[in-house]
């Protein structure tokens, strides 16, 4: 067995009972993801990937199948164990960012560090101060989420993903919920964190954002139909030079 | 997760909603409050009864003749021999166990004068006795001496408002009064002892000899008499009682029970203490049911927050915590609600206490029980009316918390 995989799935299905029909969400998935891969999860809505990416957050249970991570059949945890994977192994990063509100971005990024292990206040205030210094929004922490614009909201989230310094990061959408050039900016920082070693699972059904992934995994009624090396990778930091600057949100303080 | 920092969590989410937490605690601060002044009042009015009535004196027995409300047509049409006399007092004193002091009590009105003032007020004509019974001490000078009351001396002890009205400030000690113009040599102010329990001012009051009281003011035709009796201990009070009905009956052959009442302190002060705890009751009943009212605010809130907070409850979830941590999470918001506002509640209702018994003149007595009570209550509150929101916030489905809109 290979090593360096980190993410295995073998025949994972997943059934939904919707009164007397049940809905076939995904029909049987078999997937490897190394470590240190940056992977984009592609399809239409109602193709599956988003049940799929449910599954490997570990946020829902397969009907059937097997999910490897880190080694460990997660399919099989009781509730307080997949508490505990959700916890120290995977970070999230989702379409609407799930800030706390009235919470400041250095408490939000320090709501993972709240439910592990025993850390002092100030360990955690130190990790979490880290996490934003890495997504550049340090100087940031004190301000609430309203008071952020969308691209630096989603950062601090993705400092909250990374804080714990998880197995893998799981963004859902990331960029959904923003304009071009902040989507573009997001990315940026999703190559950069996988260039310091992250590993990277993106759920899209934009193809231009796609692009800046290494792996492209199409789904389609519930089943991998495609699963190829992206031969075009966009190198955000460069797109970013190309796009127009709007500065309008940088000013919001 | 430990406790201590879901408490933080906990904290800090009651301190993000102030005023959804302050509207919450609202109605236990008032419920508790409420509770804390209602107790207080009433058992203040519990404590004003029984001090009434203990300032009667210590285990006091009063015999009382029945003819008392027609004092003179009674005496006329029955004689003296249904009425009590010195004889009686000698006989209870010196034939039955467990009588410490005993006295006869002459009572009359009479118009008091000194220099150029006067004054009406009661006069008494007792024993020496009759001080240690009613537990009367003095103020100044001293009391009347059994030598005095043997010879008919024209001595007599005040009440501190006979003192007040009539001597003006002057010291009445050794001064010469004159009741009904029969000149009395004062020997001492007694210290005042406040309303009775019929609210009667027993300050107003002269005490002399019943020897001199009998011969000089009343007169052998008039005379009407109780008998004071204090017994040697509470225990001793119901035997005492019934030995004295017993012997009077035998003492005064032929007569009914109806002749004379017997009554004790004990007597007394039962029947007025199930008024006061009557009342206790009814106040703190009204009390708690606003408690109840607070404690289901409490529910409606939490459970409107649970809603209101799906989503930051499945961020939480998503980020590791736990259904435990959930679950504790909120319990310990609305434990800490129904705690903090049960404290202020208490601070409340102590202070409307004060200054209800300062403004409308009310005796107040605020009781340890009726804090812990309060505060048991409020507690208990938090956990009952905190559990149902906290278990159905526990219990949401991950996913659906999440995308919840």
């Amino acid at each position: 067995m290979d090593n360096n995989i980190l993410i295995s799935v073998k025949g994972l299905t997943k059934t939904y009972q919707m009164g007397e029909v049940y809905v076939h969400a995904l029909r049987g998935i078999d997937l490897d993801i190394d470590n240190r891969e940056f992977v984009a999860i592609m399809g239409a809505s109602g193709s599956g990937k988003t049940t799929f990416m449910n599954l490997l957050g570990c946020l829902d249970r397969p009907t059937t199948g097997t999910y490897l991570l880190d080694g460990i059949n997660v399919a099989d945890m009781d509730d307080k164990a997949i508490t505990q994977v959700r916890n120290q192994k995977i970070g999230y990063v989702f379409q609407a960012f799930y800030l706390l509100p009235r919470t400041t971005a250095l408490e939000n990024v320090e709501l993972p560090l709240l439910y592990c292990r025993k850390m002092s206040t100030k360990e955690r205030k130190e990790k979490a101060m880290y996490a934003l210094e890495v997504v550049g929004l340090a100087d940031r922490a004190k301000h609430y989420p309203n008071q952020l614009s969308g691209g630096q909201q989603q950062r601090v989230a993705i400092a909250r993903a990374i804080v714990n310094d998880p197995v893998f990061i799981l963004a859902d959408e990331p960029t959904g919920n923003l304009d071009t050039r902040t989507s573009v900016e997001v990315m940026e920082l999703f190559q950069k964190l996988h260039s310091e070693g992250k590993t990277i699972v993106l759920v899209t059904h934009e193809f231009d954002i796609s692009r800046y992934a290494l792996r492209i995994i199409t789904f389609r009624d519930g089943k991998v139909i495609s699963d190829v090396p992206n031969n075009d990778v966009h190198i955000a930091s460069v797109d970013l030079k190309k796009l127009p600057r709007l500065d309008i949100e940088e000013e919001v303080s | 997760m430990d406790i201590i920092s879901i408490m933080k969590i906990a904290f800090k989410s009651l301190a993000r909603n102030k005023t959804r937490t302050f509207l919450t605690m609202l109605g236990i601060i008032i419920g508790v409050g409420a509770v804390i002044t209602m107790i207080a009042i009433g058992q203040g009015a519990t404590k004003v009864v029984n001090d009434q009535i203990s300032s009667m004196g210590t285990n006091v027995i009063m015999v009382i003749s029945n003819t008392s409300n027609t004092q003179s047509r009674a005496r006329q049409a029955a004689g003296s021999g249904n009425l009590l006399d010195e004889g009686d007092v000698k006989a209870i004193q010196e034939t039955i166990d467990g009588v410490l002091y005993v006295s006869p009590v002459y009572s009359t009105y009479g118009q008091l004068k000194y220099g150029s003032n006067n004054w009406r007020g009661s006069i008494a004509g007792a024993d020496v006795d009759y001080f240690l019974i009613r537990d009367l001490s003095l103020e100044e000078g001293q009391y009347f001496y059994p030598s005095e009351v043997e010879s008919g001396a024209k001595v007599c002890v005040i009440g501190k408002t006979v003192a007040d009205n009539l001597f003006l400030g002057e010291d009445p000690v050794g001064k010469t009064m004159r009741i009904r113009h029969i000149p009395f040599t004062v020997k001492g102010v007694l210290k005042s002892k406040g309303a009775s329990s019929m609210g009667m001012d027993q300050d107003d009051i002269v005490i002399a000899p019943y020897t001199t009281t009998v011969s000089r003011l009343i007169g052998q035709r008039w005379r009407f008499m109780t008998i004071m009796v204090s017994a040697v201990s509470k225990e001793k009070i119901p035997m005492v009682q019934e030995d004295i009905m017993n012997l009077l009956l035998t003492r005064h052959n032929g007569t009914t029970r109806d002749d004379f009442i017997v009554r004790s302190q004990t007597d007394i002060a039962e029947a007025a203490n199930t008024v006061s705890k009557t009342l206790t009751v009814l106040l703190a009943s009204i009390a708690g049911i606003s408690l109840l009212v607070g404690g289901i605010g409490i529910m409606n809130i939490m459970l409107v927050s649970v809603t209101e907070r799906i989503k930051e409850i499945g961020i939480r979830m998503a980020v590791g915590a736990s259904k435990r941590d959930v679950l504790l999470q909120f319990i310990i918001e609305a434990i800490t609600i129904s705690l903090i506002g049960g404290l202020i509640g208490i601070i409340m209702g102590w202070s409307l206490a004060v200054i209800l018994g300062q403004t409308m003149n009310w005796s107040i007595s605020v009781t340890p029980w009726s804090i812990l009570l309060a505060v048991g209550f409020s507690c208990a509150v938090g956990i009952f009316f905190g559990w149902y929101p906290a278990r159905k916030a526990a219990n949401l489905n991950l996913i659906d918390a999440l995308r919840y809109e």
